[in-house]
């Protein structure tokens, strides 16, 4: 990682374009030989309510939000419903520039719209604007864009200035424009465009903050976690979807439904998300490759078809996409705290998949070994990320994508198959006997001859009907239980390991992750070593079955781990204590869940306060909770 | 050899190929109504020549819920109330299977009364027969939504302060477009009645009055029945909404007072099955979705050849 890099933040109130000028924003520098990262940070709401995304530009690779920024384009609030400091929400139309400042870096350039935003509202604003070497330009960016077109074209000319001030080609910008842009807009775009650049190339530039040099090995691509999924999902031949739209979940379901009828499959938006989790199950069992998905309120209606797929051994996957809670909790923002609720909701003892992947790249290929894992095993796969995941966009090698599809249905038999496999003496096929491979009882569907058999939610026999036989109660339970233990077999003996390992190998210290924090993660030991601790992490992608030997390794290398998740409750060192049966005294956990994601700042200090310096953590962003030992 | 031969198969008409050959005998208690929809549905099964393998049944919970277990063919015993979304994805994935859902009154008008109402909205191609005896059995007799207002019970011990639930006009107003109504004790009305309703293009909603003889002595259903497609007495055109709204409304007023009419309420033949609207409009592939999993010439997209121009 270097110093060298921009990091560009655009605020403005939601509704205002914030979200789609970024997005060609972010492409652009990725087409420019550039390595990006999206971070998005949204209210509740569809217009008005302050909205910023910011992007972290660099010559190396990023995987993170980075601390802070150093680029400013503060639109101000259009949509405001609130114009005025006593207002509940605060002065809503300047909040765009006064929440802000405080992650703005020392030396940082500010772009403000006079035309809506009066640096009046922020109190000392000179004094703060000299004490931290900022370099304020202000324009009538509102007035630029009336002019030209319309007021929300004001964001075109922020881009425009942003490019002058920061020496970015616009020709990359262009370009994505005239793909993106129908003719009877892209016209006085392009005018906005070259005036707002002309106008600030005019002003003399007193800031050193430019945009980074760089070149791609291969061709790139910028995707989000949600695309990444959805994408997994149609190569491993999903054509089934149903949902019912919650946030963040909604962002997969959106995709999936506008490609899913030209690849000849079929999306359902159906009456709530325990039918559309029924829908997968019904799609299953009549031989199509199927998902649902939901977020964490939705997901708890869903549990109840999830329990009906591990004891009928449907084979389907789940789409888990958390946000903060408990209940609805806060919408927009991200959180880890759904883990436990994923791995034991439903009633009885759980057999399941479960799977956290911690990038882009990784929420394609697990979507796909989920999809793998679910028609081999029969049994429920759920893929569990975060708001922060789902919409982050980052540059990938389009190389990571082009992949051979596969529409394998795992272990269903053909009607040649089904006619020479046993059959129970009323004719009715023996879906449910155990063949010796693995726990797993190849299955037919319906509409194939002689495959017929009843799959029930109740405890049954071979070929399906129901009975409380206590012989045949165990003999199944250990079945259905038995797959998990030889899928944990199956993925340990890929060769290639879910978790993912960062850092030096003879170190002092460990930090234990999951999920999205990943590149934050890594990001904090890369400067830690730097800084002369010997530090490495592990991040888990791996939920159920757990990688207890891999974990375990890693914990007993090091002399104390640090637990990093965005939670407030622990959960999975809770599920790392659980699985492994001990190591209460040596985890202690590093916490945050105030709805924004951790930078890699808050876990180096959070790092060097707690574990090294044994001192309490000062901010209130964070939270350490040390191990049950101290 | 097809991936589902079974589908589109001619048996030889005989009610015993739905029989399940060994155990288990039905569970039901002697002189269960559930019995008279078992008879029927295997009874129309055979007069269309179905086959047991291109038969999908998917029931509730209850013993209504039990009925998968005592006919053969493909089954999936689901869950309270969720049969219905099961049943018409699975529907949808493979439109060439005949799809039956059943459950209680409790099941169907009760816990899963969102999925009747949209899934009749949805027009679906398959057919929902609801065992409504107006009390749930398997949980022990408590008040159901089709219970009669001042009915008791041991969840209700002051009486149901609840008007009961009117499963024929709610099935009209959400848009099933084949809705009758029959009973346990007409058995040949009620087998007539299965075999329109799985022919019928859309989705066919069959209020099955069955009598619990355990739990609920004093419901009306023992009372004779009026045929109305027999009488002169009640000529209404039942392809006519506003009629058949009439009609219905009469129907369930008079049930609890003595006299239960029975017979075919809708039909409405014109409509297209929601499978058919997703074809039209481009939603949903001409040929059966689930029969390309076991066309190993059918060359699958992928993600790459299709989306990454977007992402470039």
């Amino acid at each position: 990682m270097t110093d060298d890099e921009l990091i560009w933040r655009i605020a403005g109130g939601s509704g205002d374009g914030i979200a789609s000028t970024s997005q060609n924003f972010a492409k652009a520098l990725m087409r420019s030989g550039l390595h990006v990262f999206t971070h998005r940070h949204y209210p509740s709401r569809i217009r008005g309510g302050h909205t910023y995304t910011e992007i972290r530009a660099s010559a190396d690779e990023v995987e993170s939000r980075g601390d802070g920024y150093n680029f400013l384009l503060t639109l101000g609030d259009s949509f405001a419903r609130n114009p005025s400091e006593n207002a509940y929400y605060g002065d809503e139309e300047q909040k765009p520039l006064y929440e802000n400042l405080d992650e703005l870096r020392e030396g940082g350039v500010m772009v403000i719209d006079s035309g809506l935003v009066d640096t009046e509202v922020v109190e000392d604003f000179d004094e703060r604007v000299e004490e931290n070497d900022w370099h304020v330009y202000e324009f009538d960016l509102r007035s630029l864009a009336r002019e030209h077109g319309r007021e929300v074209m004001r964001n075109t000319a922020g881009v425009g200035v942003t490019c002058a001030l920061a020496g970015i080609e616009r020709s990359w910008i262009k370009e994505l424009m005239e793909e993106a842009m129908p003719e009877k807009i892209l016209e006085p775009n392009l005018e906005i465009l070259d005036e707002a650049y002309e106008m600030a190339m005019d002003v003399e530039h007193t800031h050193d903050v430019q945009v980074p040099e760089g070149e791609h090995d291969e061709e790139q691509v910028l995707l989000s976690g949600s695309d990444a999924i959805a994408y997994g999902a149609i190569d491993e031949g999903c054509r089934f979807i149903a949902g019912y739209p919650m946030t963040p979940w909604t962002e997969v379901f959106t995709i999936m439904s506008q490609n899913l009828p030209e690849l000849g499959g079929i999306s359902e938006q159906v009456e709530d998300e325990i039918a559309a989790a029924a829908l997968a199950l019904g799609a299953s069992h009549a031989g199509v490759k199927a998902m649902s998905g939901s977020s964490g309120g939705g997901f708890a209606l869903m549990s109840e078809p999830l329990g009906l797929a591990e004891m009928t051994e449907t084979p389907v996957v789940f789409v888990e996409a958390m946000r903060a809670g408990p209940s609805t909790g806060m919408p927009t923002k991200p959180e880890q705290g759904d883990l436990e609720h994923v791995l034991y909701t439903s009633q009885g003892d759980s057999n399941r998949v479960v799977f956290a992947p911690s990038t882009v790249s990784e929420a394609y290929t697990q979507t796909r070994k989920a999809f793998e894992l679910a028609y081999e095993y029969q049994i429920p796969a759920i893929v569990i990320y975060d708001q922060k995941l789902g919409g982050e966009l980052v540059n990938v090698p389009a190389s990571h994508f082009d992949e051979e599809p596969n529409a394998d249905l795992g272990s269903t038999l053909t009607e040649a198959e089904i006619a020479d496999a046993p059959h129970d003496a009323s004719g009715k096929f023996n879906r449910f006997r155990y063949d010796g491979e693995k726990g797993v009882s190849p299955r037919s569907v319906p509409g194939q001859k002689g495959g017929r058999f009843l799959a029930t939610g109740n405890e049954h026999m071979p070929a399906g009907h129901i009975s409380e036989d206590p012989e045949n109660r165990v003999f199944q339970m250990d079945r259905r239980m038995e797959r998990v233990e030889n899928i944990r077999a199956d993925l340990d003996g890929m060769g290639t390991s879910h978790q993912t390992p960062h850092g030096v190998s003879d170190a002092e210290y460990g930090i234990l992750t999951w999920g999205s924090n990943q590149g934050t993660v890594f990001e904090a030991v890369d400067r830690l070593n730097d800084d002369g601790y010997a530090v490495k992490a592990l991040s888990v992608s791996d939920m159920m079955p757990y990688p207890t030997e891999e974990v375990q390794a890693f914990i007993e290398s090091v002399d104390e781990v640090l637990v990093v998740e965005m939670n407030a409750s622990a959960q999975f060192r809770g599920l790392t204590q659980k699985e492994l049966g001990r190591y209460g005294e040596k985890l202690s956990s590093l916490l945050k869940y105030n709805g924004n994601p951790f930078e890699p700042a808050e876990i180096v200090e959070g790092f060097v306060t707690s574990i090294v310096e044994n001192d309490t953590l000062p901010g209130t962003e964070t939270k350490f909770v040390p191990a049950a030992g101290d | 050899m097809s991936a589902f031969s079974a589908i589109g198969e001619e048996t030889d008409k005989d009610q015993n190929e739905f029989t399940p050959g060994l155990e288990p005998q039905p569970t039901w208690c002697p002189g269960c109504g559930d019995f008279g929809v078992l008879k029927a549905l295997k009874g129309a099964a055979a007069e269309l020549g179905l086959s047991p393998d291109e038969m999908l049944l998917c029931t509730g919970i209850g013993c209504s819920g039990k009925l998968n277990s005592y006919f053969e063919s493909y089954g999936f015993h689901t869950i309270h109330g969720r049969s219905l979304p099961i049943a018409r994805a699975a529907k949808l994935a493979n439109p060439g299977l005949t799809v039956v859902a059943a459950g209680g009154d409790g099941d169907g008008y009760g816990i899963g009364g969102n999925h009747f109402m949209h899934s009749a909205r949805e027009n679906h191609d398959m057919t929902y027969i609801v065992f409504n005896n107006e009390i749930f059995g398997l949980t022990k007799g408590q008040t159901s939504p089709t219970s009669p207002k001042g009915h008791k019970s041991k969840t209700q011990p002051h009486g149901s302060a609840k008007e009961p639930l009117r499963p024929l006009s709610l099935s009209l107003t959400s848009g099933a477009s084949y809705i009758a109504r029959t009973a346990a004790v007409n058995p040949n009305q009620a087998k007539e009645i299965i075999v329109e309703a799985i022919e019928h293009d859309g989705f066919s909603h069959i209020d099955f009055l069955t009598q619990c003889p355990t739990w609920n002595k004093d419901a009306r259903q023992y009372v004779p029945y009026i045929d109305i497609q027999d009488s002169d007495d009640y000529d209404f055109d039942n392809t006519d909404r506003r009629e058949a709204s009439e009609m219905m409304a009469e129907t369930e007023d008079a049930l609890h007072e003595g006299t239960v009419l029975t017979g075919r309420y809708y039909v409405d033949s014109e409509r297209p099955s929601y499978g058919q609207e997703k074809r039209t409009i481009g939603e949903m592939p001409e040929e059966p979705l689930a029969e390309r999993y076991f066309d190993d010439d059918y060359e699958w997209e992928r993600s790459y050849d299709m989306f990454l121009d977007k992402h470039r």
